[in-house]
């Protein structure tokens, strides 16, 4: 298990650098060059000179990507000009992140408690009508752009209905405490309870929309899992050993279906990440996808650089504790 | 695959229907066992309705872009009805007689610019998708055909790609372009599925490598190429090519996300659903109705590619034949 765990963690480094170098190259191509693009799009030919200096962009090429790498590791990452100009792009990314991880937690685990007991019904069930309403429904899910979903939900039970805030984190006038900087368990903290209910409030309708294409994904996924695992030999000899229909199911049946719905949540993460520029921007919810989306259109790079590559960690860390757990739910996979 | 024995249909037609716990055996699990695996694909999707569904879905869209020039009841590209619009009164042209669907917010017809749209939008995901097919076959037969260091290389390059969450990664791309346009997106969109395309293949091409009949092949002294291409390629494709017809829907939705984003194609002289959907957000507190009809299309159109995509993958699949 050790020996695993190192190969991977090793592995990961190595695609981290790799990204790191990919980004280089990346900001090096875009239109304009890095100063201009650094510099934004109102910016005298001074100023750019100047920063042109100050990058470093008039020494050699390896002595620059030595001084990008330093950059990266001591986190400096410049100031933002877009996103929120003045503040320093790193702080950026540690005012959002919590943000980010609330959404996208309420999102998954939403999908994980619905999409795993349907689908296992579903397989249970199959060929019945509820089995094929929970499929196509599926399907639709999936077809679905989440950014529309986002429009539609917002337009039904806030618009219309008035049910639910149709956009932030957090209504202004809460002046709630910060302790953690997760806006749902803060006022559990402080005592403030009302300023949680208003933060689980504006969190109701984002987590839907971002938890429709993981909950379509992990309901198939189960549903085609436990299919499969019915018709293996072990479940049948189970069943003929005699044993109780219920010690199968919870035995048999699910703990092998579990295996790759693991893989699969862990494989969300990414689309997570992705759904989450669009709904955060449809719900004006100030986390890392609103602040990407702001980032992109106002060209802001500093801040880019800090959220590609903290995006693409965040993924890539998720997948290896994913790996790892897969490990520890099936003994089969350490020794390959 | 030998034509079984008589004993042997007869076993299989005499196969229990039901499973010991009751539960029912499907029709498919009794196919007969003699036909290829292609041959029976087929028999069993023209018997699906899901398949017959997407089918119809996509033909309908298909026809629409063929036949847009005749379909469409006015000219997409001028704006005839912006008479009637008016933004301070926030006012959008209604229904009315040659228009049945009204105009859109710049005063175009707006069932025209949806009819022709499908033209645009169905040569984003198929051209999408061919690129990033074509990338990733090359990439994917590479690595699972040679393998050593070419193996290593091409995968790490795929692992980075993967890490990267898809719509970060076009719009990354599409920020190397100073312009966007239909050609940016289309690009973005298909760099992004190339690393998918070829992780499935390389696996795919890895599973036959070890198998019998190449092994039988390789005795026989044929050489690697045509091991490769004939004898290896055309058995690992299947998933590669189920793997293309769901990305068609997703290249097509990712499309609508980059316009919605503000990165897509600004051209309005040529409409496209995802454009249409994009520009459309800031009139959906008063006039919905303008982006309900460009992602409803979206939505039918990707439901479509799924619903082939997927009834193709079940029967493609050999675990269902039995």
């Amino acid at each position: 298990m050790l020996r695993f765990t190192v190969r991977r963690v090793l592995q990961l480094v190595v695609v981290i650098a790799v990204l790191a170098l990919l980004l280089f190259a990346w900001l090096r191509s875009l239109p304009g060059g890095p100063a201009s693009a650094l510099c934004g799009d109102r910016c005298s030919e001074a100023a750019k000179a100047q920063l042109q200096a100050s990058l470093g962009l008039d020494r050699s090429l390896p002595v620059q990507l030595g001084s990008f790498i330093g950059r990266v590791v001591s986190g400096d990452f410049g100031t933002s000009t877009g996103v929120q100009p003045g503040v320093g792009a790193a702080q950026i990314f540690l005012d959002r992140f919590p943000a980010t991880v609330e959404l996208a937690l309420a999102a998954i685990v939403l999908a994980i408690v619905l999409g795993v007991p349907l689908g296992y019904f579903s397989a249970r069930r199959r060929g019945t009508w509820l089995d094929n309403a929970g499929v196509v429904g599926s399907l639709i899910g999936v077809a679905v752009p989440v950014f529309f979903l986002a429009f539609l939900l917002k337009y039904v039970f806030a618009v219309r209905l008035g049910w639910l805030p149709a956009a932030g984190r957090q209504s202004v006038d809460i002046n709630a405490t910060k302790v953690t900087g997760f806006a749902t368990i803060d006022g559990l903290f402080t005592g403030e309870l009302d300023a949680t209910w208003d933060a689980l409030t504006h969190l109701v309708l984002p987590a839907v929309t971002l938890a429709t294409i993981p909950f379509a994904v992990v309901f198939r996924i189960t549903r085609a899992a436990v299919l499969g695992v019915l018709d293996e030999d072990y479940v049948r000899t189970a069943e003929a050993k005699g044993l109780l229909a219920r010690t199968i199911r919870s035995r048999h049946v699910l703990r092998n279906a579990m295996l790759p719905v693991v893989t699969t949540i862990g494989l969300q993460v990414g689309a997570l990440l992705a759904g989450a520029v669009l709904t955060e921007t449809v719900f004006a919810y100030r986390g890392l996808g609103d602040a990407l989306a702001t980032a992109f259109r106002e060209r802001d790079y500093s801040v880019l650089q800090v959220l590609i590559l903290a995006a693409a960690v965040v993924y890539v860390v998720v997948n290896l504790l994913v790996d790892l757990s897969y490990a520890l739910i099936d003994p089969r996979v350490r020794t390959r | 695959m030998t034509t079984p024995s008589a004993t042997d249909q007869d076993a299989a037609r005499h196969k229990p229907r039901h499973d010991l716990f009751g539960r029912k055996k499907r029709i498919d699990d009794l196919a007969d066992s003699g036909v290829s695996l292609t041959t029976d694909a087929w028999r069993r999707l023209r018997r699906n309705p899901v398949f017959l569904l997407g089918a119809a879905i996509i033909a309908l869209f298909v026809l629409a872009a063929i036949f847009a020039n005749l379909l469409a009841p006015q000219d997409p590209s001028v704006t005839m009805l912006a008479d009637q619009v008016s933004r301070a009164r926030n006012a959008i042209p209604p229904a009315q007689p040659g228009h049945p669907l009204g105009g859109d917010q710049f005063g175009y017809d707006l069932l025209s610019r949806l009819i022709v749209g499908s033209r645009q939008t169905l040569l984003v995901g198929v051209l999408a998708t061919l690129i990033g097919l074509a990338g990733g076959l090359v990439l994917g037969t590479l690595a699972g055909a040679l393998g050593g260091w070419v193996d290593t290389l091409v995968m790490r390059v795929v692992d980075v790609l993967l890490s990267v969450p898809s719509l970060l990664l076009a719009i990354s791309i599409t920020a190397l372009f100073s312009q966007g346009s239909l050609y940016t997106v289309i690009v973005a969109v298909a760099v992004v599925q190339i690393p998918v395309f070829a992780r499935l293949l390389r696996g795919s091409l890895l599973a036959q490598r070890d198998s019998d009949h190449v092994l039988a092949a390789r005795s026989l002294g044929i050489k690697p190429g045509p091991i490769v291409f004939r004898h290896m390629l055309p058995n690992a494709i299947s998933p590669v090519i189920v793997q293309s017809t769901l990305v068609l829907a997703t290249s097509i939705i990712d499309a609508a996300a980059l316009s919605f984003l503000g990165v897509g194609n600004p051209d309005r002289s040529r409409p496209e659903w995802g454009q249409m959907l994009g520009e459309a957000q800031g009139f959906i507190d008063s006039h919905p109705s303008l982006a309900f009809y460009p992602a409803g299309c979206i939505v039918l159109v990707a439901l479509g590619f799924t619903l082939v995509g997927e009834s193709l993958r079940e029967a493609l699949d050999p675990k269902n034949r039995r």
